[in-house]
């Protein structure tokens, strides 16, 4: 080697010096980012374009799609998600060679095109902090585009309540020798604060247009249905008391909109104010805010920020993370840390749940990805600390035999048919499939049957933890499974004889009365209601506005 | 059933949603039920829910019109508690 430890930094070097010339300066006119993406990405070049299920960096996506294709070529994608048409244009237009990513949402019909059609290689699907992970060990990014809301002439950034996967992008790529640009909203002369420092950070470009946020946590509470609400007592009263379950996470979804809206109603109702709910790993879900307004609520931390959730958030500081300049900070990589370790239970929807309870959101002619529910919905096997909700668990876990420990409650919750009649229960999921068209090493499974303790369904709860055999197991999902075709083919004497062991619950078991679950339980019905809720703060999306 | 058995309405015609008329008619040992539905195939899971209904409540002279709108089975069998216990003079 004769003691050349520094090629990569040479590179680097070589890079913002041809970025200098062609964007004429750090602070880069957005008439000239063209040229610079041009200048600094070399072919086979690791790059990552910031973007989750909220913030984009879509200015900056949009225009390495508009690259030569000769210059600008056989890229290896690195990121948590590509979901806007942008993303996959560049691979169509031929400049992706491998992509490794997390969640793919709106484009996973396009995306499944590509794979199928030999256009795309997929390294792997991810967790958000999997792929964290391997950005500090083998897909370090060389170069990073990445959005903020402001920076200053010096290169300073405020990326505001929506930090999300920022910090973990350019720790890895800026002290790796990678090349860091950001899109801003706004160049000013004092930010607010600096969420990340201009010395990690090459280029800046103000992008014509505030980059996009998706508001994907908010649910309108006028679409959750009678069924919710059952299901939503049924995870209050049989799970959440019965555990005490104090530190959680929830998907996103109806199903759990549902439960967030029961808090101050029915649950406060069974005396559980101060019992369950208090310590959230969860993103400001405006369904949240009657349930922090009664009291329930004690502390929320946050992957991402919600749009119009931002005057709300500020005001309640005592709830949320929130700087010292009155915005909130979220943090992904951090968040998800805490939903993996320190919550004793995650609940959460799935598409498809099969006899042995492992389920996917992955259905034929969709690669979607999962995002983060893998890291939330796993038993954390290096998890050590004790609390009552993880003990209880563990000592019903049927594999617990020897050692004690404890045990992470993992709920699905599923309508046993989804809309268009599709069932929630299958023989075989469509993963499989997914996994073999697209060249994959696993079916691309969401959460291991294993790591999963509890289903309920508007049937009842099965408790996986108490099952001794596979075949136990099996008669449990049947018998929660409706009348799909694994619920229909269920051992009926088997399931009564497990519903006298207490591991199927209807709901007369839980001395809940289905007659009773009626929408007058939601402690809001409306966004309106949310609005009034929060005194005024929450600033709603006006394609949730309907007055 | 001393109740008086006016005919009672439950549910609502949307779509997800189904509407069960419930009135007094024919022998107490029998009983009738009509559905009328626009999605084709499902006669197999209708049957299995009103099996269940009919196990469970043992309706007799009684006819039960349904109005479905695409309803899932679990809104179904809601839908049929709420009816026949609205009908048996309970929480109208």
């Amino acid at each position: 080697m004769n003691g050349d430890w520094s090629r990569a930094a040479r590179s680097r070097e070589g890079r913002v010096a041809r970025g200098m010339i062609a964007g004429g300066g750090r602070i880069v006119s957005r008439q000239k980012i063209i040229e610079l993406l041009e200048a600094v990405i070399e072919p086979g070049d690791r790059v990552c374009i910031e973007g989750n299920n909220q913030k984009q960096a879509d200015f900056l996506s949009k225009s390495l799609a508009a690259t030569d294709p000769a210059k600008v070529r056989e890229l290896h994608l690195v990121q948590s998600v590509l979901a806007l048409p942008s993303h996959v244009d560049l691979i169509e237009r031929g400049q992706v060679a491998r992509i490794d990513f997390s969640f793919s949402g709106p484009q996973a019909g396009r995306l499944a095109k590509l794979v199928e059609g030999g256009r795309i290689q997929i390294g792997a699907i991810h967790t958000y902090l999997e792929l964290f992970g391997r950005y500090f060990i083998d897909l370090t990014p060389q170069v990073a585009l990445i959005a903020a809301q402001m920076a200053d002439a010096e290169g300073n950034l405020y990326t505001g309540p929506n930090t999300e996967d920022t910090p973990a992008i350019v720790e890895a790529t800026a002290f790796k020798n990678g090349l860091v640009i950001a899109q801003v909203n706004q160049i000013v002369d004092k930010l607010p604060r600096v969420d990340i420092p201009a010395g990690w950070v090459n280029f800046v470009v103000q992008a014509p247009t505030p980059h996009y946020v998706e508001p994907l946590f908010t649910r309108d509470p006028a679409q959750i249905s009678e069924i919710q609400v059952l299901m939503a007592m049924m995870a209050i009263k049989g799970i959440y008391a019965e555990y005490g379950i104090t530190r959680l996470n929830h998907g996103i979804g109806f199903d759990t909109a549902a439960i967030e809206l029961l808090l101050p109603t029915y649950a406060a109702e069974l005396g559980l104010r101060g019992k369950i709910c208090t310590h959230w790993a969860l993103n400001p879900h405006p369904t949240l805010i009657p349930a922090i307004e009664a009291g329930f609520v004690e502390s929320v931390h946050c992957f991402g920020s919600e749009v119009g959730m931002e005057p709300y958030v500020a005001a309640r500081p005592d709830i949320f993370f929130v700087g010292a300049d009155g915005s909130m900070r979220s943090n992904r990589a951090f968040s998800q840390t805490a939903g993996h370790y320190a919550c004793d239970l995650f609940i959460g929807s799935t598409l498809q749940i099969d006899l042995a309870g492992n389920s996917s959101t992955a259905t034929k002619g969709r690669i979607a990805g999962f995002g983060g529910a893998p890291n939330m919905g796993a038993d954390a096997r290096g998890r050590r600390h004790a609390s009552p909700a993880w003990l209880k668990a563990g000592s019903e876990d049927a594999r617990n035999t020897g050692m004690p420990r404890g045990r992470k409650l993992v709920v699905q919750t599923v309508e046993t048919f989804r809309e268009h009649m599709e069932p929630a229960f299958v023989e075989r999921l469509d993963a499989w499939e997914v996994g073999e068209s697209a060249g994959m090493a696993l079916p691309p499974v969401m959460i291991y049957g294993d790591d999963v303790s509890h289903i309920i369904t508007e049937e009842g709860i099965a408790n996986l933890l108490l099952c001794r055999t596979a075949e136990e197991r099996e008669q449990a999902i049947r018998g929660v499974a409706g009348y799909t075709q694994v619920g229909l083919a269920r051992d009926r004497r088997a399931v009564e004889n497990l519903r006298d062991r207490g591991i199927v619950r209807r709901p007369e078991d839980l001395g809940i009365n289905p007659r009773l679950a009626t929408r007058d339980l939601l402690a809001a019905r409306s966004i309106k209601d949310l609005v009034r809720a929060s005194g005024g703060l929450y600033d709603p999306p006006k394609r949730f506005r309907n007055w | 059933m001393e109740s008086p058995r006016i005919p009672v309405i439950a549910g609502v015609v949307g779509s997800g949603n189904l509407e069960i008329l419930v009135e007094a008619e024919g022998p107490a040992d029998h009983c009738t039920i009509v559905v009328v539905t626009a999605a084709a195939g499902f006669g197999v899971i209708w049957q299995a829910v009103m099996d269940d209904f009919v196990a469970r409540h043992k309706p007799g002279g009684v006819r039960l019109s349904i109005n479905d709108v695409g309803a899932t089975p679990a809104v179904v069998s809601l839908r049929l508690e709420q009816a026949w216990d609205a009908f048996q003079g309970g929480s109208a």
